[in-house]
């Protein structure tokens, strides 16, 4: 068997139905044997960083490893900011890169680059396969890593010769490395602390990361939150872990989370913190955070825990894992719930006076769309029971306020690295891997041009994606920072040309709709969420709105800017 | 925090980019690193890596958590923390040899235990080994003579066993 029928072979034993990639020289013995493997389906993108994005969105919405193929030198050197992107919120994928020959590596060949070297520092790990008998390990060694412990990007680089040369291909059905063996289980005692710091607790706050969506772990979650009656926040990377319609939701936190969340945090006792890694976002200036509370931590990744904020009881372990022992403890002690709710009463008496406080609120205006009316609109057309992919800057931060995810999988976002341009492509890959959801990009006009290219895919793939633009005609959130720190010095924010994105979505075959008064939001998006095409609904809003509140950077959580 | 300085003895995967990976990781992250020395090991896919770095109490956790996140990295000491253990260092010294000064060198090298392994009419080579302040003073002691080069190893660093069973 030839290697890259080998790799062929291991993404069916690996049951991979669909690949995002873009051929090349270096990788074409690998297309001519997808060509013979119509049970593969593959999704031809149009620039190499939407196949990363798209085998990540497929990753974030299904749970199951998403994988690129791409070529040698710029093939490789396109996917960088995807490869980044899903290694910053540890997403399993797999990206083959084509490479020029082993004989010739390291001499500046035609399409040469150090695909190893330069994708160190932003992968889980990666390999250069240098000998045709280590392949087979190696692919299966690629899956099992990108999917287990932390999951996160995995890059194995394939030499031209090493795809042509024959070997042996026994495809090993279990790996183990000894070097790498991630810890699941907690250890008992941690969580024995943890219970008894809840016990406790008189103002416990529970914060949900990513790493509960990641494990699958929302079910658990809930359970818990809703027997001891815990007000619950998120992350970014965690909205959709636990329903944002729940009374027990406070959103949010950070630094345009909801003034009650970052109240309850700054004033908790406990904080028991589950697959969030404490990111400046959400922290704000570090000594003000949670400046009160115990805090637990429960994350698979120790490199987590005691990185920015101080922990009293670290538990590293799988999130669904140390939630089920949590439960047994819990379960044992036997309080029913009426114990619980009697016990935080004052302290839900607390915040529910934030909330009444400062809500989150907008003013509309009669002229002027305004952003957070048109999710708010969505949300009622759609109740949380679609897959949303955001793009970044103002729209994801409003897409994050104003919808109430309810499911886990639901929010597709580039939380850690901030990427532009990854909304529209991941959108690409969530619906391939959802065909029967309706998918949404929220964009901004300037994300949305990053990766616009990807709209021929998605036309190609027959893909009925809606694009919804909040187009303010500026780089919004740059913008904000500039009016509001920066002397309303309006630098390079303003984009004096735009194209007609209604047109454009003509010239690609889409339909494209234009909207710019608030009544025409409603009876616009009936539309869109009707018609059975990839759409683009382009709405001008009040181009100046800001998103609020926002703790400017460096700030304690409570020092909101709050309109 | 009071920063201190420590001794990571670390076991790795004998793979190429293993070494990138542990250099990359202190580079990318803003660790230091003051030394590294790397060798063989008895089984020949695997390799010793002994690192000195410093920081305070969170880094140097952070800095062994981060190191054994990676994939090759198949064990980490911290060998500072295991109080008994012998940490040597050695370096070749290239020091002028004037007439005058000859008698003087000798007297040290008899002193420091250092051996002379190279003799040339205007300059001596001294190997000597030892932990970081020997070698230290050893290289202040040479200074007035004039070093004309020095090279060093690194620490390398291994646990004390029990003295008593």
């Amino acid at each position: 068997m030839t290697g890259a029928q080998m790799v062929i072979e291991a993404l069916k034993k690996e049951n991979v139905e669909v690949v995002f990639g873009y051929p090349g020289g270096a990788v074409i013995d690998i297309y001519d044997e997808l060509y013979k493997t119509p049970e593969i389906k593959h999704v031809l993108v149009r620039h190499e960083q939407g196949a990363a994005h798209a085998a990540d969105g497929y990753a974030r919405s299904t749970g199951k490893v998403g994988v690129a193929l791409v070529t040698s030198g710029p093939g490789s050197t396109n996917t960088i900011t995807g490869i980044a992107t899903a290694y910053m919120d540890s997403i399993p994928i797999v990206v083959f890169t084509g490479q020029v020959p082993t004989k010739l590596i390291g001499n500046d060949a035609f399409q040469e680059v150090d695909t190893t070297g330069i994708t160190r520092p932003i992968t889980k790990h990666n390999f250069l396969v240098k000998r045709i008998e280590d392949l087979p390990k190696i692919l299966k060694a690629a899956f099992y890593i990108a999917r287990t412990g932390r999951p996160g990007p995995v890059v194995v680089d394939l030499p031209k010769d090493i795809q042509q040369a024959k070997g042996e291909f026994e495809y090993p059905e279990e790996i183990t490395l000894r070097s790498y063996n991630p810890v699941y289980e907690p250890h008992i005692k941690q969580i024995e602390k943890a219970y008894s710091l809840l016990e406790q607790a008189e103002r416990p706050v529970l914060l949900l990361g990513g790493g509960v969506i990641s494990s699958n772990a929302s079910e658990e979650a809930y359970k818990l939150a809703e027997t001891l009656n815990l007000p619950v926040t998120m992350t970014l990377m965690g909205l959709g872990s636990f329903p944002g319609d729940h009374n027990q939701s406070l959103g949010m936190l950070g630094m345009h989370g909801t003034y009650y969340a970052n109240m309850a945090v700054a004033n908790c006792d406990v904080l028991l913190a589950i697959g969030a890694r404490f990111d400046d976002r959400v922290t704000g200036k570090l000594d003000a955070f949670a400046p009160s509370a115990k805090i637990i931590h429960i994350d698979i990744d120790p490199t987590s825990i005691q990185k920015n904020v101080k922990v009293h009881v670290p538990i590293v372990a799988d999130c669904k894992r140390a939630l089920i022992k949590l439960w047994e403890i819990i379960k044992n002690a036997g309080k029913p719930k009426k114990y619980w709710k009697e016990r935080f009463k004052e302290w839900w008496e607390q915040i529910d006076i934030w909330k009444k406080r400062y809500p989150l609120s907008y003013k509309n205006d009669p002229n002027y769309i305004k952003p957070q009316f048109v999710i708010e609109k969505l949300y009622e057309l759609t109740k949380g029971e679609i897959i949303i992919a955001t793009e970044v800057g103002q729209n994801q931060m409003w897409t994050a306020q104003y919808y109430k995810f309810k499911h886990p999988r639901t929010l597709i976002t580039s939380g850690g690295l901030g990427t532009m341009g990854f909304g529209f492509p991941a959108s690409i890959g969530a619906k391939m891997g959802n065909p029967d959801k309706l998918v949404i990009d929220i964009a901004g006009d300037g994300s949305i041009q990053m990766n616009i290219q990807e709209l021929a895919t998605a036309m190609e793939q027959k893909l009925p994606i809606k694009i919804i633009i909040l187009n303010n005609g500026y780089l919004g959130m740059v913008r904000q920072w500039q009016e509001l720190f920066y002397g309303k010095r309006y630098s390079q924010v303003k984009f004096h040309i735009l194209p007609d994105f209604v047109k454009l979505a003509d010239a690609y075959g889409a339909v494209g709709i234009r909207i710019t008064k608030p009544q025409e939001v409603e009876p616009a998006l009936k539309k869109v969420l009707s018609l059975n095409t990839l759409v683009i609904l382009d709405v001008h809003i009040a181009p100046e709105e800001d998103v609020f509140p926002m703790v400017p950077a460096g700030k304690a959580t409570t020092e909101m800017i709050l309109v | 925090m009071e920063e201190k300085r420590h001794t990571l003895s670390v076991l790795v995967e004998n793979t190429p980019g293993a070494l990138a990976r542990i250099a990359g990781l202190f580079s990318g992250r803003g660790f230091n690193i003051d030394s590294l020395c790397v060798a063989e090991t008895l089984d020949p896919t695997l390799s010793h890596l002994t690192l000195v770095t410093h920081g305070d109490e969170l880094i140097i956790e952070q800095i062994i958590k981060q190191l054994r996140r990676l994939i090759d990295v198949y064990k980490v000491v911290n060998v500072t923390e295991e109080k008994e253990y012998v940490e040597r260092e050695m370096a070749l010294v290239k020091v002028k040899a004037e007439k005058e000064n000859r008698e003087e060198i000798f007297r040290i090298c008899e002193i420091f235990r250092c051996k002379i392994v190279d003799v040339s009419p205007r300059s001596y080579i001294i190997e000597v080994t030892g932990d970081k302040d020997k070698l230290q003073a050893v290289i202040e002691l040479l200074k007035p003579m004039g070093i004309k080069e020095i090279a060093r190893t690194g620490i390398i660093a291994m646990k004390r066993e029990k003295k008593t069973s």
